[in-house]
């Protein structure tokens, strides 16, 4: 058995961002094959961990893993649209950090 | 029989950006049959399509429109400009036209020059979606006439047609209103008659110049098409582009990595295959589009009021300990204030909104950790109103109650935020909103836009 890994040191890449103004979409990319699929056979990034943390309906959830890329991918409709009153992250790049300590096994 | 060709540049990610000029020059060795370049987004928000104003300055796009102008001019191949002015609103290509020909004149340039305005009349469009011509994106917002006609600008997002309609008579530079971003590249291969899976595919991975390489700086691309598939690889000599690089940038800004929707249909990319030609160069094979029905994506702004906003922070323990009821009882107070001074009532004309930084000021809703109380807090007060004047007074009646707003622990008046600025007080200007989400039914592909062309000498 070898020990959890947080997926912030698993992946090479974790970002958020907007796609478009009305979706947020996250990357998580991993550096090679072997971590990928590290990734894939722990199943704890899955759609009902990404509702649960961040409080949002599992059917407008799209969550993919994309093997040519070495990437999971996940988007959702913003919390509010792009730039409305109350605005938090106009690009919404800073909303992957909860990613970061999930423990891969 | 051997299979044609066709080859493309894509200098930078967005006109403005910037790029090397020896990327280009060596761009300009191999050969490129056009040179195309986005120049906007809705990325940065609202405020560039609200107000009509152009994100990047004017002195950034004229170091790069030139060089693309001379670029040009030296291989006598088409330059497509897209989404002139951040936005592509009318006024935005009108800017970037004055530009170019301030450009041609110091250069000594001579060019046929088309221009394709994007911009919708807000009575024309509430007309469209009165007789069922505009449909919802899923989960738009639900809309009215009344939505459309708040509109301050509307545009209209065309694909490569209208652009294939100027490079037909003969435009050597077009200047696009707003536009997809992969029909700039895709016209002209498209009416050379290539095969629209690679070709969009190809556009979709070289949109963003330089980013789908191993570098992330801007700068540009260089990609052939067949029409078995196309390769791309970086202008700059020490950038790579391999199959993973390839591949990941189809993740990039989109909801869905392997459905990319166009006017004219949808691009699969999911039985797409990536291999490597060489150390730099990659080759793609495989994917496919599918017509549909021909829809044009139509993005809105609406003015949302005017902002004054004060920065401020909080370093006591004893104030950070109780710091949401701290400013909740302000708020109580700035809602009696704003009645009696003003009688406006907050919430409906009048928003007062306080963010604290070091605490759910970035995910907002979306932040798991909401408990936490860290060592010290920055406030953001944004007061939103109807007009400039009336948030700047509250700004001044808000800023002045908090710094002073006291609590139980000190007897006495205490001063209990750290402001850096005398005044406070910083009038933001006018704030938009996104307010469509929507795609229009066209007569035509070409119906929506309109066009202009001009001998420059």
């Amino acid at each position: 058995m070898r020990a959890p890994i947080p997926l912030g040191k698993l992946a090479k890449l974790i970002r958020s961002k907007n796609a478009g103004p009305f979706w947020i979409t996250f990357d998580i990319v991993f550096e090679n094959e072997d971590d990928f699929v590290r990734a894939v056979s722990a199943k704890v990034l899955t759609k009902e961990w990404i509702s649960g943390t961040y409080k949002i309906p599992q059917d407008t959830l799209i969550f993919v893993k994309i093997p040519a890329a070495r990437a999971f991918k996940f988007s959702f409709p913003r919390p509010r649209i792009q730039g409305d009153l109350g605005e938090t992250d106009m690009y919404s790049g800073q909303q992957y950090a909860p990613l970061l300590e999930l423990q891969i096994s | 029989m051997t299979n044609p060709r066709i080859s493309l540049i894509s200098p930078t990610g967005a006109l403005g950006m910037g790029f090397l000029d020896e990327s280009l020059e060596r761009g300009i060795t191999l050969k490129p049959d056009v040179i195309a370049c986005d120049a906007g987004s809705t990325d940065s928000g609202p405020f560039y399509l609200g107000s009509g104003t152009p994100k990047m300055s004017r002195r950034a796009i004229l170091q790069d429109l030139r060089r693309l102008l001379l670029a040009r001019d030296r291989l006598k191949v088409p330059l497509i400009i897209g989404s002139c002015g951040t936005s592509g609103v009318d006024s935005a290509v009108d800017w970037m036209r004055e530009l170019t020909l301030e450009i041609a004149k110091e250069e000594g340039l001579s060019f046929k020059l088309g221009r394709i305005y994007a911009e919708q009349n807000p009575d024309l469009m509430a007309d469209a979606f009165n007789s069922g011509k505009i449909d919802p994106l899923p989960g738009a917002p639900e809309i009215n006439e009344q939505t459309i006609l708040n509109c301050t600008h509307i545009v209209g997002m065309m694909g490569h047609e209208p652009i294939v309609h100027l490079l037909e008579k003969q435009c050597d530079v077009i200047l696009c209103g707003r536009a997809s971003d992969t029909a700039l590249f895709s016209a002209l291969p498209l009416m050379r008659g290539f095969l629209p899976g690679p070709v969009w595919h190809c556009a979709k991975t070289i949109e963003c110049g330089a980013i789908c390489s191993s570098i992330t700086r801007a700068d540009g691309v260089f990609a052939e098409i067949d029409n078995n598939g196309f390769s791309v690889e970086p202008l700059a000599l020490d950038a790579s582009c391999t199959p993973l690089s390839l591949a990941s940038h189809t993740l990039y800004e989109n909801a869905d990595p392997f459905l990319i929707r166009e006017p004219s249909g949808t691009l699969d990319t999911q039985n797409a295959n990536y291999h490597k030609v060489s150390e730099r160069k990659t080759r793609v094979e495989g994917s496919v589009f599918r017509p549909e029905r021909y829809t044009l994506k139509l993005e809105g702004a609406a003015l949302s009021g005017f902002q004054t906003v004060a920065i401020g922070g909080v370093r006591d323990p004893y104030i950070l300990a109780r710091i949401d009821s701290w400013l909740a009882e302000m708020k109580v107070f700035f809602k009696e204030r704003l009645k009696d001074l003003t009688g406006k009532t907050l919430g409906q004309e009048v928003r007062i909104d306080i963010s604290q930084y070091g605490r759910n000021a970035v995910m907002g809703g979306l932040e798991p950790l909401t408990q936490e109380i860290p060592h010290e807090i920055g406030l953001l007060f944004t007061i939103t109103a109807p007009d400039q004047a009336l948030a700047n007074d509250v700004a001044r009646f808000v800023t002045h109650a908090a710094s002073h707003w006291p609590i139980p622990e000190w007897q006495g008046f205490i001063s209990g935020i750290a402001f850096p600025f005398s005044p406070p007080e910083i009038d933001r200007g006018a704030s938009y909103r996104f307010t469509l989400n929507h795609v229009l039914i066209p007569e035509t592909p070409l119906s929506a836009f309109r066009f202009a062309e001009e001998q420059v000498r």
